[in-house]
């Protein structure tokens, strides 16, 4: 028995990556972290059954397998042709950031300076051809003013100020969701800035506004992130995640 | 047909300071490392390294030996993901770093292997990779418009190496050679890419028992695309080599660890990079019975 008065804020987290997906239909689901992945395998076990999901290196499930569990495959995806896959726009990856700015710049290289950086990560990785070519999210376990940042210093995935609109190369361009252990928020402010589409139980407008060093529009307004459904629950707990990893991301 | 088998230092010998080389495998998955660490023994320095960068470009940078990178990332895959010597080498601006999106590096080394000086390409447009490239990177109008506006694109120049260096599970005398694991990575192109090219491989076998033991499509190079040819058993160690091995991820931890201070990094030079491979390969033995 799956009880809702224990949701932790992790499952509510889950429930929000999940939703990442919805109506995204016959495409590739590329999560980059535990959580978004099981959001991504929660999605194609409840509304989202024809996404594609592979097992992160090189092989396409057939079935959903738990976090780490292995699962019968239906197809082959090495990394060249995932290349193919992101030029094709057929593909929604949720990506982890080291920074984000308001118009959504995303920062997973390095910090500091270009050719001398204070700080080395990983480089720009797929984070430009990611966000020119397909649908992307983002997914920040710990939502702080360090990531929310006024300016990210390398522009690694591409926000919405950098678009020209005259053109057309960036018409497919579109940054979706990003999701928090805060909130759930996407760029449909003024001018592509970030808005706030829901809190999480338990999480106020000031705390979000405390841990951003940007205003984020409509965070008056925003209203919870909803529950989880008892099988949503129980899928979460019993089949995705039964090892609890979603609690080491997001402390309850 | 011509008997391509060399040693590592015969490779070695063959590459000169300066020149621009290219990495196969990706990350912390089948480098050519025993290849690296024979570079290490030489005296080549000043180099530019085109790679899907992990402990390669890492060592390479121990050294002081790279000029200047073309990446798409450099990452050692497992904890703690950030190779430190690639992080020394960008902190103290050692190298001239031409860091890319990954799709725009398999672009470039397509280029190269059809011997055009561009192709177009989306990724890189908006973010800060032109900023990188400094003034080295250019775009491109199409001629054909959509609804009256053309696109303009990433013009990603052709990535021409002096020199492929890769690691392949099987091979033949004659450079026919193939991967047994999920994913071939982007060795092909890197060999059709380069002037000169050198493939590791675990196992020479005859051409017969080549082709018999992989399927077709595991035939990933052709005599054409290869020039020199090396049998090194373990050659992709600390890097994974499937289906032969896994990563071996005790050691890559020692690696990391060794670089953090200047006396723990002088004694992992000392006990695995001073020696021959087959000292490496001994000592590496050892480690793994120590640890």
């Amino acid at each position: 028995m799956t009880s809702i008065e224990t949701v932790t804020r992790a499952e509510i987290c889950a429930v929000a990556c999940a939703e990442i997906f919805s109506g995204a239909g016959e495409i590739m689901a590329s999560p980059m972290s535990p959580m978004s992945i099981i959001g991504a395998r929660l999605a194609k076990l409840t509304t989202e059954p024809d996404l594609l999901l592979s097992d992160g290196e090189a092989l396409l499930f057939a079935e959903t397998p738990p976090l780490g569990g292995k699962a019968p495959i239906e197809g082959w995806i090495p990394f060249r042709r995932v290349f193919d896959v992101v030029a094709s726009g057929r593909r929604h990856v949720v990506m982890g950031a080291n920074q984000i700015d308001r118009f959504g710049n995303q920062n997973l290289s390095a910090f500091g300076s270009l050719q001398q950086p204070t700080r080395q990560m990983f480089g720009v990785r797929g984070a430009p051809g990611n966000t020119i070519n397909h649908a992307t999210s983002y997914w920040v376990a710990r939502h702080t003013k360090r990531v929310f940042t006024d300016r990210v210093d390398i522009v690694s995935g591409v926000g919405y100020d950098k678009v020209d609109a005259t053109n057309p190369a960036y018409r497919f361009h579109h940054l979706h969701r990003v999701v928090t252990n805060l909130g759930v928020f996407d760029f449909g402010g003024p001018g592509h800035t970030m808005r706030a589409r829901s809190l999480h139980p338990g999480v106020t407008a000031d705390e979000v506004a405390a841990n951003t060093s940007f205003e984020i529009a409509g965070l008056a307004e925003a209203g919870r992130t909803r529950q989880p459904t008892a099988e949503e629950l129980r899928l979460i707990r019993e089949v995705l995640d039964p090892k609890k990893i979603r609690e080491t991301e997001v402390p309850s | 047909m011509r008997d391509k088998r060399m040693s590592l230092d015969e490779v070695v010998g063959e590459l000169r300071s300066g020149m621009t080389i290219g990495l196969g495998g990706w990350g912390s998955r089948r480098k050519p490392m025993a290849l690296v660490r024979a570079i290490l023994r030489s005296d080549i320095t000043d180099l530019t390294v085109v790679s899907y960068g992990g402990p390669d470009l890492g060592l390479l940078c121990s050294a002081g030996k790279v000029r200047k990178a073309y990446y798409g990332f450099v990452s050692l895959d497992s904890a703690p993901f950030y190779d430190p010597w690639f992080a020394e080498a960008r902190t103290s601006g050692a190298l001239a770093a031409r860091e890319m999106d990954e799709g725009m590096l398999k672009c470039g080394l397509e280029a190269a292997a059809a011997r055009l000086p561009f192709l177009p390409i989306r990724a890189g447009l908006g973010s800060d990779v032109p900023n990188f490239w400094e003034g080295e990177l250019k775009t491109v109008e199409s001629p054909y418009p959509v609804d009256g506006t053309p696109e303009t694109l990433i013009a990603m120049p052709a990535l021409n190496l002096d020199a492929a260096l890769v690691h392949l599970n099987l091979g033949d005398q004659h450079g026919n050679a193939a991967y047994t694991g999920v994913d071939p990575y982007f060795d092909d192109l890197f060999c059709l890419a380069a002037q000169r090219r050198y493939v590791a491989v675990e196992r020479v076998v005859e051409t017969e028992e080549l082709v018999k033991t992989v399927p077709l499509q595991a035939l990933l190079l052709n005599r054409m695309m290869v020039d020199g040819v090396v049998e090194a058993p373990g050659g992709a160690h600390f890097t994974l080599a499937a289906d032969d091995y896994g990563r071996d991820e005790k050691f890559q931890k020692h690696y990391v660890e060794s670089a953090k201070t200047p006396e723990t990094w002088q004694l992992f030079i000392d006990t695995y990079l001073t020696g021959s491979e087959e000292q490496y390969q001994a000592a590496v033995r050892r480690f793994a019975e120590e640890a």
